[in-house]
């Protein structure tokens, strides 16, 4: 048919078969930008940009220097940066550029950031010799390094400076490293122990157990440990001194200067001054302190390691749990409850569960399993501990029991499918062979549907990986003091709460009180998030197009 | 058969003890199994169900109506010639009572069995005797009482609570803080007929009735800071008389008003913050036979309730009109109707009060909730005095006798009936009903606003602009994926969008709220012109494509049309942002958010409706996609190959056949879409200011029932009733999602039945 005119076009009906084509793409555009703004964002946060300095000339007031690196910039109607009180000729400019520059010297700024207007920047330049430091607190510095001191004396000025600080900031590295293994495993180790023996003491004493023999062992206990920690305590306080003895000072762009205790920095270096190659390493560095370190300053920087570690731990016991519950509930659905309609509705009950919204699982979660289960569970076994509790509280135990629940429908489904795929030949040649029904479950059923198994296991697995809500009632929190496994006795700790990437999302995007410094890191954490749910999909999709295959070939 | 083995047979023999042995396990075996699957199996769909009981169990409560219990009833012999009880009360936990009695005997007893622990006799002058009486509020403890010789006694009665040896002693007293010597009142000494106490800080309201005459007495106590000394300052205030004799008078905490109970049908309303004047007369009752009988303030001093004499119980309070406060009816209860009132006191910590009638029943009421929890009897004739406990889980009652029982009460959750859930609620201080959800706040005296109407609709209007933006977008999608897309880029397609659906919903809430809401904020004209010019801009780019010479167009055959659109739509987009400043300069004035509220009176939040309705949409979509394309898909090749060989076109065989047969799970797809969008928590955690408003208003933002689980639950008190209320919002939530998903999946069923027979 010839199209001529655009009415016999439309008459055609080709116009809607191309906006349904739009939708498709709309659905693809959103899908995949999403994806790219993620990733863009989440993966530049890493590279160490180029630091400006310029003069700011705010008409009709004094000019200023100002040093940072230019975050964003967009147009803007110069009507509105009138409407926010700035000295704008709106008659004349109708757009003017607005830039965010990342100031950092919060403790002498006040703020992180600052809106500067594109135009007024004049004789912007990149001095080679700008240090930025990343500090434990107050977040970045950036200026011009001045002097390194040793117990406040001067032992380099001017271009020996900078290689001195390099040195002493290895220095103080490697003893920042001393002391944290000694905080948090050899003190940690002694807390927990006089803790147990506090519990121990106390729990002899409900029983109307504790004899004056008990009551001297247990103080002995606890003298020695307490002798062991004054030791460490000694040491330690050698480390910090050794470890406060180096500083720097620096001069900001006011003019202003700053003294810097070494302890107080993450890592030093020039931005401008560095080759590509450097900032590549300097890259990979950053992203590996993110998957690795812990979170410093109320989770705005440094790395994601306990949420990481928390998140895959919860998943695992999840697994543990879910797996043999989903398989055999499926199983007697399919194989041993005679199909009728209690079946098929049961069928559908299940099927249903998995669209009940998340965040009922964690009602349910947080009444039944912590305060009814938990409270029953702290009184039985851990009245010594009382009031404090210990079940009876959120934790990592409930949690991966809440979202088994959750995800239980999830296996049961995937699983009753690949059940229903394995052909009826097959199960009569076993039992036509003499086996049993449940030999023939065992050796044949079973093992054949077992990638259907892990493909449920596994869809189960990114969605509970990407839950949030039900977490926030079920023991996640913005920052647990230790992971849920470590060196006291009994090395899981299930009882304890633990983080959690997607809760870190959460948090650190809406509860945290410098947002745009912590949007980066939200946009990386993000991005990790993504990558391990995508990974997890593509390959339940595999395992399920594959067994589609195995299957295919075996009825023919 | 005769079988005999011998040794050179070499028949395997199959029924030796080993094989009989191995055979009985293996049964053993297969039972087991057969068992072990089948406890195991409906185990877990038990565990499953067990949600659903659980929620309803801990919501039950919520409904379950409150229940008086006789403990004990004894006949006090310390009481015998102390004349009628005056007051009657308990300390905090209900162990210790305290009686005064007309002759001025104060005497403390343990509510369990009667005993007299101390008793005292009030410092009443010679000659006077008592002729008023008055509690200041149930809170305080104190009360006043008022004499024949015009002067006042004010007394408290006070607990220390100790631990000797692990058990816990009260030692209950009686304090005079304002001196054990009377004070003055009437300065002519005549009897008090009613006397009242108010205390609010330092100030204090004294006030008695003469017959028709009222004293006024303000005291106000300074201290000094340097040296502690308290001076105190009295002052007499006249007041204008009114007409008839004075019965009772009602003073609010802030000592803002007196209500003055005179004759039989009529409050006089006085503003004491300016200086006693005489507001207004109001009828509280109408009818000639009519006369108040019982009057007195609830928990918080803001509400006045009138019982009369045939049993009606009004709530009033005095609303804030243009300029005057009005005291106004708010509610009326008549559960105890057709007899006479005589006695109205409230709970200590809650809006609850106890309305004592003539045949000896007691009414317990909840104002909020307007609701009648119970009516009891707790005699048969009209009672001497009651008491409920701080902790309202005790009572006490002293009958005409002279007999005292104690009960125990059980009314854990007065504020909740189906009309505060769901309707519109008089709240105190407001002026007028309204449904509010505010469940804390600072003050003590707060009243928990416990109404879901306003979460469900935050949660409906979420819903609405989600599917708003996903059902068109995804079954468009779905049938064209199904219906005109090249299989291999199906292939490609259908993963992508399904990978939509795996995407956490953390990382969409986050990005709507921190990314999406400020950009749509300073981009609000980009996103208009975006959506009027796609469609134009698909439409007009199809036409244009039609119009190529055949070289260009064979180059892409048939369904790949949407690959095509990809870049038109990536121009559009660009277009559209790039000419939001300018659109934003030259017709709002530089500033739509400016233009929106000023000139339109459009509220603008950041964080709104269009926001959320674009992010959950984002995550609703692949549900709906991935279903609908399944229905569609499924949809018999014969009914397509059918219409085309009569010379429909393909789009005409899509919209009056495919779509029609597929159009059952078309429907399905979008209610599990919308169940979705009912449950989501984190987006519109995120991405809605989470304040409870019920507005259409797209630039406003919302609470939802799930995002106030999530922000409100952990900070619930176990077993509390807000606590249970969540968990009500909970089941709805529930249910909600339950009945959409089965009907949706009821219809699949039946679709597929439907296929399978064509």
């Amino acid at each position: 048919m010839k199209q001529n005119t655009f009415k016999a076009w439309c008459k055609s009906g080709s116009p809607w078969i191309w906006m349904n084509a739009g939708a498709v793409s709309i659905a693809v555009v959103m899908t995949l930008g999403l994806l790219i703004l993620i990733a863009v964002r989440g993966l530049s946060h890493f590279w160490p940009a180029d630091v400006i300095e310029a003069q700011y000339r705010i008409p009709g007031q004094e000019s200023l220097i100002i040093m940072g690196e230019v975050n964003s910039r967009e147009e803007v109607p110069a009507a509105r940066l009138a409407g926010a009180g700035l000295p704008v000729d709106a008659e004349n400019e109708s757009f003017m550029e607005r830039q965010l520059l990342k100031v950092g010297n919060r403790d002498l700024y006040g703020a992180d950031f600052r809106w500067v207007v594109g135009e007024w920047l004049e004789n912007i330049r990149t001095p080679e010799d700008i240090i930025v430091i990343e500090r434990r607190e107050w977040g970045n510095f950036y200026g011009y390094l001045t002097d390194v001191r040793q117990n406040g004396e001067v032992v380099a000025t001017g271009a020996d400076a900078w290689p001195a600080l390099e040195q002493a900031m290895d220095r103080a590295l490697a003893i920042y490293d001393d002391i944290q293994q000694l905080e948090k495993s050899d003190i940690g180790r002694i807390n927990s122990g006089l803790e147990r023996v506090r519990l121990q003491e106390r729990g002899y004493e409900m029983r109307n157990e504790l004899t004056p023999e008990l009551e001297a062992a247990l103080e002995a206990e606890r003298t020695a440990l307490n002798n062991e920690y004054a030791e460490l305590e000694q040491h330690l306080m050698g480390l910090y001194q050794e470890f406060n003895r180096d500083s720097l000072t620096a001069r900001v762009s006011d003019g202003r200067e700053k003294e810097i205790n070494l302890s107080k920095v993450v890592r030093a270096f020039q931005p401008n001054s560095m080759t590509t190659l450097d900032k590549i390493g300097h890259y990979f560095a950053k992203l590996w302190e993110f998957v690795s370190d812990e979170p410093r300053e109320a989770n705005t920087e440094g790395g994601v390691f306990p949420a990481i570690f928390g998140t895959v731990l919860m998943v695992l016991i999840m697994s543990v749990v879910v797996t043999p519950f989903g398989v055999l509930a499926a199983v007697y659905l399919r194989e041993y409850a005679k199909q009728g309609v209690v079946t098929r509705t049961i069928r559908i009950a299940v099927n249903n569960l998995a669209g009940v919204p998340s965040i009922v699982y964690g009602v349910f979660g947080l009444g039944f399993f912590i305060y009814f289960l938990g409270g029953s569970i702290d009184s039985l076994f851990f009245p010594e501990a009382l009031p404090t509790p210990t079940f009876g509280t959120g934790g990592m135990l409930w949690a991966s029991l809440t979202l088994a629940l959750l995800t239980v429908p999830v296996v049961i489904v995937s699983t009753e499918e690949g059940l229903t795929r394995i052909p009826r030949s097959l199960r009569e040649g076993s039992l036509a062979l003499g086996a049993t029904k449940s030999e023939t479950l065992w050796k044949i059923i079973l093992p054949m549907s077992s990638p259907a198994m892990m493909t449920g296991l596994i869809l189960a697995v990114a969605r509970a990986a990407g839950e949030v809500a039900p977490l926030m009632l079920v023991g996640v929190v913005k920052l647990a003091p230790s992971l849920a496994v470590n060196g006291n006795y009994p090395y899981l700790h299930l009882d304890q709460k633990f983080m959690h990437l997607g809760f870190h999302i959460y948090d650190v995007g809406f509860q945290s009180p410098n947002v745009e410094a912590a949007r980066p890191l939200v946009y990386a954490t993000a991005l990790l998030l993504v990558a391990v749910i995508a990974l997890l999909n593509f390959s339940a999709v595999a395992i399920r197009n594959h067994l589609r295959e195995k299957y295919k070939a075996l009825e023919n | 058969m005769n079988m005999q083995s011998s040794p050179q047979d070499t028949r395997i023999d199959f029924d030796t003890k080993a094989m009989q042995r191995h055979r009985k396990v293996r049964h053993f075996k297969d039972h087991f199994t057969r068992w072990y699957v089948a406890v195991g199996g409906l185990g877990v769909i038990a565990a499953i169900l067990l949600i659903f009981l659980y929620l309803l169990s801990e919501v039950l409560p919520l409904f379950s109506g409150a229940d008086l219990e006789e403990r004990t009833r004894y006949q006090p012999a310390w009481a015998a010639n102390s004349g009628a009880p005056l007051m009657l009360a308990m300390e905090e936990q209900a162990e210790v009572g305290v009686r005064l009695a007309e002759s001025g005997q104060l005497a403390f007893f343990q509510t369990a069995d009667g005993a007299l622990i101390s008793e005292q006799q009030l410092p009443i002058p010679d000659g006077a005797q008592i002729t008023s009486f008055n509690v200041e509020s149930p809170t305080s403890r104190q009360f006043v009482v008022g004499l024949s010789n015009g002067q006042v006694i004010i007394g408290r009665h006070d607990y220390r609570v100790t631990y000797p040896e692990d058990r816990r002693l009260i030692t209950p007293s009686l304090v005079f803080p304002y001196g054990s010597e009377p004070l003055t009142l009437d300065e002519q000494g005549r009897a008090l007929d009613s006397v009242t106490m108010r205390v609010n800080g330092d100030n204090m309201a004294l006030i008695g009735s003469v017959g028709r005459n009222l004293v006024y007495t303000r005291i106000s106590s300074r201290e000094n800071l340097m040296t502690g000394e308290v001076s105190v300052d009295q002052q007499q205030i006249p007041l204008a008389p009114v007409s008839g004799d004075i019965q009772k008078v009602l003073v609010d905490p802030l000592l803002q008003w007196m209500y003055v109970f005179n004759g039989n049908q009529y409050v006089n309303v006085y503003a004491l913050r300016q200086d006693g004047a005489l507001l207004e007369r109001y009828p509280v009752v109408e009818g000639a036979d009519r006369k108040v009988t019982a009057a007195n303030l609830l928990l918080g001093g803001i509400s006045l309730i009138i019982g009369d004499n045939e049993g009606n119980l009004n709530q009033w309070f005095m609303v804030r009109g243009e300029g005057t406060s009005k005291l106004t009816l708010v509610r009326s209860f008549d559960a105890q109707k057709g007899t006479a009132i005589t006695d109205i006191q409230g709970e200590e910590r809650r809006k609850v009060f106890l309305a004592a009638d003539e045949k000896g029943r007691l009414g317990f009421y909840n104002t909020t909730a307007h609701q009648n929890l119970m009516v009891e009897s707790v005699d048969d004739r009209s009672v001497a005095a009651y008491s409920i406990g701080p902790r309202a889980a005790d009572l006490l009652v002293e009958h005409t006798d002279g007999q005292i029982s104690a009960w125990k009460v059980d009314n854990p959750h007065p504020e909740i009936s189906w009309s505060a859930l769901w309707g519109k609620v008089w709240y105190e201080s407001y002026p007028e009903p309204d449904y509010v959800w505010q469940s804390s706040s600072g003050s003590t005296e707060f009243e928990p606003k416990l109404s879901l109407a306003p979460l469900t609709f935050g949660t409906l209007k979420a819903a609405f602009y989600a599917m708003i933006l996903a059902t068109p977008l995804a079954i468009a999608a779905a049938v064209y994926t199904a219906y005109f897309m090249a299989p291999a880029m199906r292939r490609k397609v259908k993963p992508i969008i399904e990978l939509m659906e795996a995407l956490p919903t953390v990382i969409l809430g986050f990005l709507a709220g921190l990314w999406l809401a400020p950009l749509l904020e300073t981009n609000l004209p980009g996103i208009v012109s975006l959506l009027i010019l796609t469609p134009i801009a698909f439409i007009a780019f199809a036409f244009a494509w039609s119009k190529m010479p055949e070289k260009v167009r064979f180059v892409v055959p048939d369904g790949w049309e949407a690959l095509l659109l990809v870049p038109v739509l990536l121009i559009i987009g660009w277009f559209s942002f790039e000419m939001s400043i300018y659109l934003e300069a030259w017709f709002f004035g530089g500033d739509m958010r400016m233009y929106l509220t000023h000139d339109l009176g459009i509220d603008f939040d950041q964080r709104n409706a269009l926001v959320v309705g674009l992010a959950m949409g984002f995550a609703v979509i692949p549900t709906i996609y991935s279903i609908a394309e399944d229905a569609v898909f499924s949809v018999p090749r014969h009914l397509t190959q059918g219409s085309l060989a009569l010379g429909a076109t393909p789009w005409q065989t899509m919209s009056r056949v495919v779509i029609l047969t597929a159009s059952p799970g078309i429907f399905s797809a979008v209610m599990i879409g919308m169940g979705r969008a009912v449950g989501e928590t984190m987006i519109v955690l995120m991405a809605t200011g989470n304040t409870a408003i019920m507005d259409m208003n797209i630039f406003e933002g919302m609470r939802t029932l799930s995002a106030n689980i999530a922000v409100e639950m952990p900070e619930s008190e176990v077993g509390s009733t807000h606590y249970r209320v969540l968990f009500l919002a909970a089941l709805v939530l529930l249910s909600f999602t339950f009945v959409m998903n089965t009907l949706a999946e009821l219809i699949r069923q039946r679709l597929r039945k439907k296929y399978a027979s064509l």
